[in-house]
């Protein structure tokens, strides 16, 4: 043996002189990973915080106290429904206001109220026709400029008011006649450009005829579809094709299919513009593959014993898919479904494609009328000018992630409840 | 009232009708309720295969019809049309039929209404109305026809239930092709407007080209009449707001995705994993009013705060915000990737000392890296494709550049931009969203393929 030096190198000293270093890293390593989980979570709580922050306050609507004369004069030779019910707000706010004497002021005056009052006193006769001729105090929808100086999101001096309405407004407060009260208008009206008089029902029913069509269509197709390939296709080039293409399908972006139904369903076969059907057929041929694809997977996850027990005791292989498998598949198909439904109802993009963003004012009663959708409704106010409609487009966002946050719940409590293990 | 709806509900009763019928003439075949074994399937196949007898011809006929009815009723209201009114360009004679068939339907039509076009209009109704009732008609001859033929053959040696289980295979089959034709619908579709557009415009220039600038002149004197379809701009552009939602992406998902599959215990994955599938469920509008109206403001006031001159459509701030969108999409399949790595490798790795934080950089992630990298290029092809938060918080113009405070333009912006609105099928304008269109879908096309070969090898190595 040759002569040992007197410290001989181990390698657990190596180890140990770069241990401290390699905790370091991995300390380090780990606080990254989990920075990098916080700030995606950060993104999503600003995403929410943001939009009920603005949203919220949509909930409700500045409303003003106006003592409405009936006055039977503008009844006089015209039918209730045809009298000048706006001249009503008029004289009522003159009788409050008599200082406004010029034409300019009493414009100004006529401005702080929604044009919408009128149809809500003429909606009142047609209700209850004895009320002409008579005085009755009526909570009106306010301008929507009020309604954001009430809410605080307009500064007087911002200009959009004048120094005599801010003073009305100020008298209005004083006399306790201005009054938040629930936003009925947001939920039950269609697209208006006024926002105090805009709601999300028009938009909403678009997108209730739309799904509609897209699950009647899209969950028998994709059931029939994941069946055929997953028990019944033999595996040859044309099914390698089907699921080539059914996977290609699922990452096509949801635009190109906005152009398929441009250019097929209103082009070519002549279909309606900005209808419910149109959406709804290119809402389907988007929803599709989702919908293979869980359905495929729920089919798989059926246990071999059940299709040998039903073969066991004669059933035809047609019976055993039907009979057996396809009901012990159904949750998981649903979940899918319910899932590929959400997307869609998420979906904006192809809608665009087919005029399913015109201004329609009427709530749509079938699935050929004009219609929008709820998610193109947010595009559509996300683009005015009008303050008030940016704090109705973070409601109807609301709105939608509500919509969304159901039927994704509904689908995990599905899964949970009727899903077995094996 | 003879109308299609109408005729759709009395198939819908004659088939309900059909199946009674074929049930109790295989009841009486095999000689009452208490000899039915005698049939060879149960009495219910043969009444569904009578009902499908009755509905299915009749089904097919009433589709073709409805396919091809608005087409023929025009060409034969066209025919009948005085001659003045015939020899009208394409375009004008388009907006005749369209008046024609708004006043049928009973909308009010601008402008004064000449006697020619009421008796087109009369004309047009009355062929509706012979056109509903034939349907009506053969639709129902059609039913009757199947529902008698197939009841005749019931026996009690037909085999009912084979029959129907080899329409309903047929049937399923057919559900599959959905998805073909749907591909060959897309292709079809935009090439053919594609086509158009190159005849009016060369690839060369399209592919090639600078500038773009898609408007059209509507007189020929007009000044910057010709309008210039280069799409390189528009193609950078997109790049460039894809590339900084993927430097936002990737880092982030890539991290997460680690810290969930090899840190987090089971507690934190099951409160942050939902977590993490909310952000990849919200609707991509969504995400675009929170870029225009939270981040572009934001980083604009930023910008400014520290002396930078940036745009209020800033790529920036979408490509930011499409990161955001994108974390779930990259974490979730860099988690699927990182799980399917075998336990044996990591567990070699502790084996020779190495600490969880350098078993995973060299070990785990390149085993794991073909996954990883076919899993980014989805995400690429997802925010090429991408629409909603580039309409609403990039730029319209088309602008050359790199800088991410400038406002750039992108292919799907460009697509809604010259197709929302009024369109017309023969201006270059119109038909460049469908040029457009179809690089879209060749490139992502193009990404998704690779990226499924990719993940597919990779998934076969450790399987």
């Amino acid at each position: 043996m040759s002569s040992m030096p007197d410290h001989p190198i181990k390698s657990i000293d190596i180890v140990n002189k770069g241990l401290n270093r390699r905790y370091r890293a991995e300390k380090r390593f780990r606080r990254i990973g989990l920075g990098a989980v916080v700030i995606s979570i950060t993104f999503l709580s600003l995403l929410f915080i943001s939009i009920i922050g603005r949203g919220h306050g949509a909930v409700f609507q500045t409303h003003m106290l106006l003592e409405i004369h009936f006055d039977p004069e503008i009844f006089i030779g015209v039918e209730a429904g045809a009298a000048d019910y706006a001249r009503l707000v008029k004289q009522a706010l003159h009788a409050q206001f008599p200082d406004a004497a010029t034409r300019g002021e009493k414009r100004a005056l006529y401005g702080i109220v929604s044009s919408g009052a009128a149809f809500q006193l003429r909606h009142m006769v047609m209700e209850d026709p004895g009320l002409i001729g008579k005085r009755q105090s009526i909570w009106v929808s306010a301008d929507d400029d009020v309604d954001m100086l009430i809410k605080g999101n307009l500064s007087a001096e911002s200009g959009r008011l004048s120094e005599n309405q801010l003073a009305w407004i100020e008298r209005l407060q004083a006399q306790a006649r201005l009054k938040k009260k629930f936003n009925t208008a947001f939920f039950t009206a269609g697209d208006s450009r006024e926002p105090e008089q805009a709601g999300i029902l028009g938009a909403a029913s678009g997108s209730f005829f739309t799904l509609l069509i897209t699950l009647m269509l899209s969950f028998p197709i994709g059931v029939a579809t994941a069946i055929y390939l997953e028990e019944f296709a033999p595996k040859n080039r044309w099914t390698d094709l089907i699921e080539v293409n059914i996977n290609n399908l699922a990452a096509v972006p949801s635009i190109v299919f906005g152009l398929l139904g441009l250019a097929v369903f209103l082009n070519a076969f002549g279909l309606p513009r900005s209808a419910p059907l149109v959406g709804g057929l290119v809402l389907t041929l988007m929803t599709l593959p989702t919908i293979i694809i869980a359905s495929r997977a729920s089919l798989q996850s059926v246990p071999p014993s059940i299709r040998d027990a039903a073969l066991g005791i004669g059933a035809s292989k047609m019976q055993m898919i039907l009979h057996h498998v396809l009901p012990l598949a159904m949750p998981g198909m649903l979940t899918g479904t319910i899932i590929g439904m959400a997307r869609a109802l998420g979906e904006t993009a192809p809608l665009l494609m087919i005029g399913m963003v015109a201004f329609i004012v009427d709530i749509p009663g079938g699935f050929t009328d004009p219609a929008s959708a709820l998610p193109v409704q947010i595009y559509l106010w996300a683009d005015s000018p009008e303050r008030a409609f940016e704090e109705r487009t973070a409601a109807a966002t609301m709105t939608l992630l509500l919509f969304l946050i159901v039927m994704n719940g509904f689908a995990v409590v599905l899964r949970k409840r009727l899903e077995r293990r094996w | 009232m003879i109308s299609p709806s109408n005729t759709l509900i009395a198939l819908v009763l004659l088939t309900a009708l059909a199946h009674y019928l074929g049930l109790r003439r295989a009841v009486a075949a095999a000689g009452g309720h208490a000899h039915v074994q005698k049939l060879h399937s149960r009495p219910v196949y043969y009444g569904m295969l009578t009902a499908m007898w009755c509905a299915l011809p009749a089904l097919l006929i009433y589709a073709g019809w409805q396919a091809f009815e608005s087409y023929i009723i025009t060409q034969l209201v066209v025919a009948d049309l005085p001659v003045t009114m015939r020899d009208l360009s394409a375009a004008q004679l388009s907006l005749v039929v369209n008046d024609i068939k708004n006043m049928a339907g009973g909308t009010i039509v601008s402008g004064d209404v000449g006697p020619e076009l009421k008796a087109a209009v009369a004309h047009y109704l009355q062929l509706r109305g012979i056109g509903n009732a034939a349907l009506a008609a053969v639709v129902m001859g059609v039913a009757v026809i199947g529902l008698v033929g197939a009841r005749a053959r019931i026996s009690t040696r037909m085999r009912a239930r084979n029959k129907m289980e080899r329409l309903i295979l047929w049937l399923l089959a057919a559900c599959s092709t959905i998805a073909v034709f749907t591909t060959v619908g897309i292709v079809l579709s935009v090439l053919y407007e594609a086509i158009r557009f190159f005849q009016a415009v060369s690839v060369t220039e399209f592919l090639f080209g600078l500038k773009w600038s898609p408007q059209m002149a509507i007189r020929a004197d007009q000044v910057g009449s010709s309008g210039a379809f280069g799409a390189v701009p528009v193609v950078l552009g997109t790049l460039l707001i894809a590339g900084i939602a993927m430097a936002v992406a990737v880092p982030i998902g890539l991290m997460a995705a680690i810290y969930m599959s090899e840190y987090a215990g089971s507690r934190f994955r099951a409160v942050a994993k939902p977590l993490m599938e909310i952000l990849a469920g919200v609707p991509t509008v969504v995400y675009g009013f929170f870029a225009a109206l939270v981040v572009a403001p934001f980083i604009r006031a930023a910008g400014q705060a520290i002396g930078l001159d940036v745009a209020s459509e800033s790529a920036l701030a979408a490509g930011l915000v499409m990161g955001i969108m994108i974390i779930p999409f990259v974490s979730s399949l860099s988690d699927d990737m990182i799980t399917a790595v075998p336990q044996s490798l990591r567990d070699g790795a502790y084996g020779l000392g190495a600490t969880p934080s350098e078993t995973i950089r060299q070990v785990v992630l390149p085993a794991a890296l073909p996954g990883i990298v076919g899993g980014i290029l989805l995400a690429v092809s997802r925010a090429i494709g991408e629409t909603m938060i580039v309409v609403m918080a990039a730029g319209l113009t088309a602008n050359l550049t790199a800088n991410p405070f400038k406002a750039v333009t992108t292919v799907t912006v460009q697509i809604v931009t010259l197709l929302v609105g009024d369109q017309e099928f023969d201006s270059p304008k119109t038909l460049a969203a469908f040029a457009l269109g179809l690089l879209l879908f060749v490139i992502t096309l193009g990404l998704n393929i690779i990226a499924l070969q990719v993940v597919r090898r990779y998934r076969e190595q450790y399987e």
